[in-house]
């Protein structure tokens, strides 16, 4: 039985020397900066002996707002990683005319778009999205933390650990080749059986377990712990937008991790789910994948849409016009955004009443987008409106997003989409919508809560460079994606023939570069306003003269958010208070009960990481030890029962006085 | 309407430096598909641009610098307005359901052709021209039965005659595109999806896959060719004066994953390719799907069945004869992710990595397995089925 027993493939799986990239030049140049620079961050902590603090204060926290900074961080970084991908892929597009191979060959290249797509909306766009919900939400309904603190944090890590094991296929093995939705049987053990599909499914199911779990968090947060007072439609809107998004997170990401499970047993066990033969039906993938994929579009938008709402009311200096109905227009799309997934399909040869329902029902999407939309418009309309960040942003979202959304509908008639399905037309139209909505609004909401999380306001020459770079940057780079489009250019290509395509490729490749002086801008924003922190600080918690609860407090906010709970009388609670005359209760503070550190969650996706690379590798002793150690480290961290503690009514009474001194200094 | 399609036009008028084939097309469906997307964009236009004035006169005018601009922070509700905000958009979308669902039937891809084009109908002893489209790594095969011929990445068609496609694929997803003939459909291994369309002008047109399928996918284009019905007859005569034999054989090597090939002819094709290629069960010895869901639908052959597993297999049949599956690359195959990468190159040392789950013991038995057949020695020989 162990006579052909081969110790190097027990131990390493299917993992040798060759599965290290070292004959590719680019990834080889991006190894060693990645590398010098990881190395600096790492001696400059040590040099500093910030280890004890990362790990203390922000590691192993529960505290929704540092785990809400630190969801905003990973974005950030993979920002970067995803932004590198798109222009890689518009200079390989803008040179490989006329038989030029361009830099960049399939190989790469189908690497390239897959990583795109798949960093762009599970590790930029969603931990994003779901660190504004985690920073914001709470402080919005007057709750102190979320529902359940150890959850946050270990969700966090998983996303983390989602994040590490895609880049780890950078420079171990390769990334999948498939597209970002991996439809078979292209992903399928017979036509991508090398470990790119691997390091894909296993990312995305790492990092889909913390997803889930934030939103069973941040519904029972949002439906348990709202301020005395705060019904549901006494609601700040970006609190209905979070309830609606995790909703749709809960309904829709466990069929996402079921399709991908699916995949993988065809992968690894045989199975024959998606195979051609068999049995085998891939079409029920792509139907499964796109029951997840739709409303995902609409996880990511609504919150935006919140944001949007938030800054409105706060910059025109007006109630939000038409509250209710913005709320039912959310729950309506909430609903709708189950029976449209058909639509990125109608290629597929479905009937024709197939085909014009589910292209009905996808216009039927546009109505009450559009009341939103009036309803922003209306909320300016007798304002006074003030231009400070936020406000850029959004009026750059009413413009840009309306386009998107005109080209949407379009895409929703199926004959018109058979012409333009997969075209660049509708690569130019989800970033229409993706930019010009998800990331415009992400944008603002850094602008618009900065002040609250650190307590200085962002500095504003850069921050109107990085608006206008991204605005007029994306002009320049998608406007000649919807005219390739309709000069029937297909996506994913990475050699063209026609010479006269190339002149909007070289357009959108500058546009691409505008967007990267964007982004640089954006980063300098941060470092520029850090350095004049002292000159930008603002001591009041209420820089804006904002409406919502989370504006009641100091900035940043005390570990325990509000000494005392808010009691609520209007859905702009804030503002309320304000105009009846609120005042700050300045003694009879109690202990504050609140939950401990723990190392745990970082641990579990440490051990995740492992159990994942070892499935990818086929290196099973390594898959088997770390499942058994996840499985024990889970139970183990049950018997932790010392998960909380009060902060005493002195140290309370002391965060609160000088406060109070800021105040009366700022007076 | 004319000069709603001439503000809609406008724009594009503007881009007419370039050859947007979408917008004017020269095939009937692809035409009204145009159409339709003119038609469209006006109707959303209508909400479009007042929106967007609107946003930019009211951030202007509500800036705080201006005092004269009535300020009046408690107004936030009027049920007048709601209306109206929500039936505008309503109204357009009702009037655009109505064109969705009368297009969408009309210029359904299954749907046999009603005309020529707007003026014309079809004539009463118009007969079609039947082309059954095969998708291959990386390369298009037409067939057509009407001729017994058959080529590759080159398709032609008589002008004002509909066309009757039938479409499906060897191994992964493609989606078979024409722009200035009619919309796309996908292309997929065992199925098969239809298309009527008709071209109204002699050309030669760009046709291609707009699905990605793999490496080769940027280079799986091919030429269709639009001629007059003489032309088309001298383009049939010298398809079979320098063609060869499409057989199993030929057809199976054709098959296997391969970029930028040459345009090729087939003089003459074996009986039931297409039908086989379709069922999965073009290698000999292979059970066709249809053959197994015949059986399925007369009530399956309970046990019996499992004997056919592996007539049934499919998808592994590049890593049983040697060669490099579409996306292959390392750890599977051992050729490593690099850049001088010979796409073309087959490894087939090393392939059976990473196929866990299919049974790689079976020895490659193209030709010479029969129905029944086992060369797995151990196993009890097959039953007869229904019996």
């Amino acid at each position: 039985m162990f006579s052909n027993f081969d110790l190097q493939k027990f131990i390493f799986g299917r993992l040798t020397l060759e599965a290290i990239p070292y004959h590719e030049p680019i990834l080889v140049a991006t190894f060693i900066a990645v590398a010098i620079g990881g190395l600096a961050v790492l001696a400059l902590v040590t040099r500093f002996r910030l280890w004890g603090y990362l790990w203390t204060e922000w590691f192993t926290s529960v505290d929704h707002k540092k785990i809400g900074i630190m969801y905003i961080i990973l974005a950030i970084i993979m920002l970067l990683r995803g932004f590198a991908d798109a222009i890689m892929m518009r200079i390989q597009q803008a040179i490989a005319f006329n038989g030029n191979e361009g830099y960049l060959n399939p190989h790469h290249y189908d690497q390239i778009f897959t990583a795109h797509g798949v960093i762009m909306i599970f590790f930029v766009a969603m931990p994003f999205v779901t660190g504004f919900m985690n920073y914001v939400v709470p402080l919005q309904i007057g709750a102190r933390d979320v529902s359940f603190p150890f959850l946050n944090n270990f969700s966090f890590w998983m996303t983390t650990a989602g994040a590490v094991i895609i880049m780890m296929s950078l420079f171990v093995g390769e990334f999948a080749r498939t597209g970002w939705l991996a439809y078979p049987p292209l992903s399928g053990a017979d036509y991508s059986p090398g470990v790119g599909v691997d390091y894909y499914i296993w990312g995305l199911q790492v990092a889909g377990v913390g997803t889930t779990l934030s939103g069973i968090n941040l519904i029972a947060t949002i439906v348990k712990m709202r301020a005395p007072g705060m019904s549901f439609m006494k609601m700040p809107v970006f609190t209905w937008t979070s309830l609606c998004t995790n909703v749709l997170i809960v309904a829709t990401f466990p069929v996402l991790t079921a399709t991908l499970a699916l995949l993988s047993l065809d992968r690894y066990a045989g199975t024959n789910f998606f195979t051609n033969d068999l049995g085998g039906n891939p079409m029920m993938y792509v139907n499964l994948i796109w029951i997840w994929g739709h409303p995902e579009v609409y996880i990511l938008v609504l919150p935006a849409f919140g944001i949007f709402s938030e800054v409105v009311a706060t910059f025109c200096g007006k109630r939000l016009f038409g509250y209710a109905s913005m709320v039912y227009a959310t729950v309506v799309i909430t609903i709708l955004s189950y029976i449209v997934w058909l639509h990125h399909f109608f290629t597929m040869g479905s009937g024709a009443s197939v085909n014009a329902f589910f292209g009905i029902t996808t216009m039927i999407i546009s109505i009450p987008t559009g009341a939103k939309m009036f309803n922003w418009l209306f909320t300016m309309y007798r304002g006074r409106i003030r231009y400070e960040l936020p406000m850029y942003w959004t009026i750059g979202f009413m413009v840009t997003f309306v386009i998107g959304g005109m080209t949407g509908v379009l895409l929703a008639v199926p004959p018109a989409d058979f012409v333009l399905h997969n075209s660049l037309f509708l690569i130019a139209h989800f970033h229409n919508v993706i930019i010009g909505g998800v990331l415009f609004g992400l944008m603002a909401g850094i602008v618009y809560w900065w002040p609250k999380a650190f307590g200085y306001k962002l500095d504003m020459f850069w921050g109107k460079m990085s608006f206008w770079f991204w605005q007029i940057g994306f002009f320049f780079a998608f406007m000649p994606l919807y005219v390739l489009g309709l000069m029937g250019v297909t996506r994913r290509v990475s050699q063209f023939e026609d010479p006269s395509l190339q002149i909007w490729f070289i357009i959108a490749a500058f546009g691409a570069a505008l967007i990267a002086i964007g982004i640089a801008s954006f980063i300098i924003q941060l470092v520029v306003s850090f350095l004049r922190r002292d000159q930008l600080r603002e001591t009041s918690g209420d820089p804006w003269n904002a409406r919502t609860l989370e504006w009641s407090t100091s900035s940043p906010p005390p570990d325990y958010n509000f000494a005392f709970t808010p009691v609520v009388h209007d859905h702009d609670s804030w503002w309320d208070m304000k105009n009846r005359g609120y005042e700050r209760p300045l003694t009879g503070f109690r202990p504050i009960h609140m939950p401990k550190n723990t190392g745990t969650g970082i641990i579990l996706s440490g051990i995740s990481v492992a159990l994942a690379f070892g499935l990818i590798w086929y290196m099973w002793w390594l898959a088997a030890v770390s499942f058994v150690a996840l499985i024990a480290v889970a139970i183990g961290h049950t018997f932790n029962y010392r998960r909380d503690f009060y902060i005493p009514a002195d140290v309370v009474t002391a965060t609160e006085d000088k406060r109070s001194a800021l105040l009366e200094k700022q007076a | 309407m004319l000069s709603a399609r001439f503000l809609t036009v406008l724009p594009l008028l503007l881009l007419s430096g370039c050859d947007l084939v979408v917008m004017s097309p020269s095939g009937d469906i692809a035409n009204q598909q145009a159409n339709l997307i003119l038609v469209s964009t006006f109707l959303m236009l209508l909400i479009i641009v007042p929106v967007i004035f609107l946003t930019l006169y009211f951030a202007w005018h509500y800036r705080r610098s201006n005092s004269t601009a009535k300020y009046d922070p408690d107004w936030h509700h009027s049920t007048r307005l709601e209306v109206v905000i929500w039936s505008a958009p309503l109204a357009i979308i009702i009037a655009l359901g109505a064109i969705t669902w009368i297009s969408t039937h009309k210029l359904d891809p299954y749907r046999p052709l009603d005309r020529l084009d707007a003026e014309r109908p079809i004539p009463a002893d118009a007969r079609p021209l039947t082309v059954e489209v095969v998708a291959l790594d990386w390369k298009w095969l037409f067939f057509y039965p009407d001729y017994g011929i058959a080529t590759v990445n080159e398709l032609a068609a008589p002008v004002d005659v509909p066309i009757n496609f039938k479409i499906t694929a060897s191994s992964v997803m493609n989606s078979f595109y024409i722009p200035a003939l009619a919309g796309q459909i996908y292309a997929m291994p065992g199925m098969q999806t239809r298309l009527h369309a008709v071209i109204n002008k002699p050309g030669e047109f760009e046709g291609f896959s707009a699905n990605y399928s793999g490496d080769g996918f940027s280079h799986m284009r091919f030429k269709f060719h639009g001629l007059d019905q003489q032309g088309f007859d001298g383009w049939i005569a010298r398809v079979k004066q320098t063609g060869t034999a499409l057989n199993r054989d030929t057809y199976l090597k054709l098959e296997k994953p391969s970029e930028r090939e040459p345009v090729r002819y087939y003089s003459s094709v074996e009986n039931g390719l297409y039908e086989a290629v379709l069922n999965l069960c073009a290698t000999p010895g292979k059970m066709c799907m249809s053959e197994m869901m015949h059986i399925d639908m007369m009530g399956g052959a309970g046990k019996e069945s499992a004997e056919n597993r592996e007539r049934l297999e499919y998808d592994n049949r590049h890593a049983k004869s040697g060669a490099e599956t579409p996306g292959a690359t390392f750890p599977a195959t051992g050729t490593p992710a690099r850049s001088e990468e010979d796409s073309n190159s087959t490894v087939g040392t090393s392939v059976q990595e990473g196929h866990q789950g299919h049974d790689m013991q079976n020895m490659n038995h193209d030709g010479h397995s029969m129905p029944g057949m086992d060369d797995n020695s151990g196993d009890p020989a097959p039953t007869q089925l229904n019996n």
